[in-house]
């Protein structure tokens, strides 16, 4: 079976809200989902409807062919799931969380401590067992909650925010604690850190206003950017506006940006292509002729952020019409 | 039966991880001897029994047992701990039965330490064992129903203070039905088939014949009842804050 988290039409009103609107996909074994969108777009709710805490409104979740609503305990029995602020129990130590969390999985015994040993092993808590959880800092408490939904090496994670709170070291620890799961197991993870998914995710789908409005790998998302393909240089002060006169003629190209970077004192200048076509000949051809020899030329793959922040805004529209005013 | 252990014993242990339990216990401790020695005139009476002792119970856990039980949904509540208990492979009346024998455990616990009265009637005369242990039992049965309550108003709220005034405000009620002043002050405003059915569902009248030592079948049930009721409205009230 390969998809082992499907999603139909979970739907999501609290009242007048429409919190959740009609999200379906399907994340297979071997994949790590990330889940984008800005805060309040649903992207906790939708989780908390996968994970068996919230009754969807409408439609339904199916893990590893057992439906959430039909099947609850078969479910949860195959999920870890890290909560939105990983909440523990601040009064028990983190040794006695893990183990109360083993036996209420039914681990006992001999089986139950080397389960228990080996979750603070992958998260590192092996110096604050002893410690009770309130006394931890946000990184160490976000750990237990890591290891609280590894403890049962299930078949699908959801981790809503796991690296949310982590210095950069940790973070780059629990990232690599993810890929290194994430060829036997389906992983959805929720981030607002951009980064972090071109890091480790296979698949990025969007939300924004409880809709699913983009599905797709980074770099297919990164590619609807008006920087993909776009062509940087970095020219001399003086060549300025040489370079831009040169490459705002062509053909391919719908824009030109120049930016003074206080760095080295160059200048960037980039040529944004028009649909995504490759302009990097033309951008050298056309510097040639203008006698300039850029120091740098970078092409770029596409920005993201930039992706994110137009679906997430509804500026998708203004970014076609954009581009449909510059060809004209 | 795991799970269910597990839960109870994590939930029994959060009691003791404060000193509120302690606190709690001693309080319980020293109201019952003021209650019983002064005003229920343990002495006075030259009757070699408990009545005056048990007498004070369904007062005494009227303030008590809110307090043990406000904190049972209400705190995970609050912190968001409620979310892992419910997406752990937790069956919801495992959760609801867990907490609620935790709390039953607890005051257990408070009332098996009330055990000097015990010593101290034997000492002064040759009550019966038997009656007394029948009140135990009864309190404990009392106890457990004004929990079930408790627990489930518990469920409602994420503020453990309006958990203990909406608790202590049932309780208060299922507990003054059937007392014979409340009975004859509203016996003109309302009918008189509602006022049986009141006395029906009150627990102090069968409170006071189990510790008279009359342990009916009826009323048994009735306990068993009206706990499982309330367990199962707890269930409810979680699955439908799930809902909303």
């Amino acid at each position: 079976m390969a998809a082992m988290i499907e999603v139909e039409g979970l739907t999501k009103r609290f009242g007048p809200v429409l919190a959740v609107d009609d999200v379906s996909m399907t994340v297979a074994r071997g994949e790590v989902l990330g889940f984008l969108g800005p805060n309040g777009a649903g992207k906790s709710t939708t989780m908390k409807m996968i994970a068996g805490f919230l009754t969807p409104t409408a439609g339904t979740a199916r893990l590893a062919g057992h439906d959430v609503l039909a099947e609850p305990l078969a479910v949860k029995r195959r999920l870890g799931y890290l909560p939105e602020g990983a909440p523990t129990y601040p009064d028990m130590t983190v040794l006695a969380f893990l183990d109360w969390v083993a036996s209420v999985r039914g681990f006992a015994g001999a089986e139950r401590r080397a389960r228990v040993e080996r979750a603070m092993r992958a998260t590192s808590l092996g110096e604050v067992i002893y410690y009770p959880i309130e006394a931890l800092s946000k990184g160490f408490k976000r750990r237990v909650g890591l290891a609280q939904a590894l403890l049962h090496d299930p078949e699908v994670l959801v981790l809503d925010e796991p690296t949310d709170g982590l210095d950069p070291n940790q973070k780059h620890e629990v990232r690599r604690l993810i890929s290194a799961m994430a060829a036997e197991k389906a992983i959805v993870i929720s981030t607002h850190i951009l980064e972090e998914v071109e890091a480790i995710c296979t698949r990025a789908v969007v939300i924004a206003r409880g809709r699913l409005v983009a599905d797709g790998s980074p770099a297919a998302l990164a590619a609807r950017s008006r920087w993909h393909n776009a062509v940087t240089v970095r020219v001399l002060p003086g060549q300025r506006s040489a370079a831009v006169a040169a490459l705002e003629g062509l053909a391919g190209i719908a824009a030109v940006e120049a930016e003074e970077m206080p760095m080295d004192g160059l200048v960037s200048v980039s040529a944004l292509p028009r649909a995504g076509q490759p302009i990097e000949a033309a951008v050298k051809q056309a510097l040639g002729a203008a006698a300039i020899a850029p120091s740098e030329l970078r092409i770029e793959r596409g920005r993201l952020d930039e992706v994110f922040r137009a679906i997430t805004t509804g500026r998708a529209a203004d970014m076609a019409a954009g581009e449909a005013r510059e060809a004209a | 039966m795991r799970t269910l252990l597990a839960i109870t014993r994590r939930e029994l242990a959060a009691y003791f991880v404060t000193p509120v339990a302690y606190v709690f216990i001693v309080i319980f401790l020293v109201m019952l001897g003021a209650l019983t020695f002064s005003v229920g005139s343990f002495f006075e009476r030259g009757q070699a029994d408990l009545a005056p002792f048990f007498t004070f119970h369904p007062w005494l856990y009227l303030l008590l047992i809110p307090a043990i039980t406000m904190r049972l949904w209400a705190e995970e509540r609050r912190t968001g701990t409620i979310e892992l208990l419910l997406t752990l492979p937790v069956a919801m009346w495992q959760a609801v039965l867990g907490k609620f024998l935790a709390a039953w455990a607890f005051t257990a616990i408070a009332l098996a330490l009330t055990f000097p009265f015990v010593v101290i009637v034997n000492l002064l005369g040759s009550p019966d064992n038997g009656v007394i242990l029948a009140g135990y039992a009864g309190s404990l049965l009392l106890a457990g129903c004004y929990l079930a309550v408790g627990a489930a108003v518990s469920a409602l709220t994420r503020n453990q203070v309006i958990a203990f005034v909406l608790a202590t405000a049932a309780c208060f009620v299922f507990t003054v039905f059937g007392s014979p002043v409340v009975a004859g002050f509203v016996a003109d405003a309302i009918p008189s088939g509602a006022l049986e059915a009141a006395r029906r569902v009150s627990l102090i009248g069968r409170y006071d014949s189990i510790t008279r030592g009359v342990i009916s079948a009826r009323d048994l049930v009735f306990f068993a009842t009206f706990i499982a009721f309330w367990l199962y409205a707890n269930a409810v009230i979680v699955e439908l804050k799930k809902a909303g």
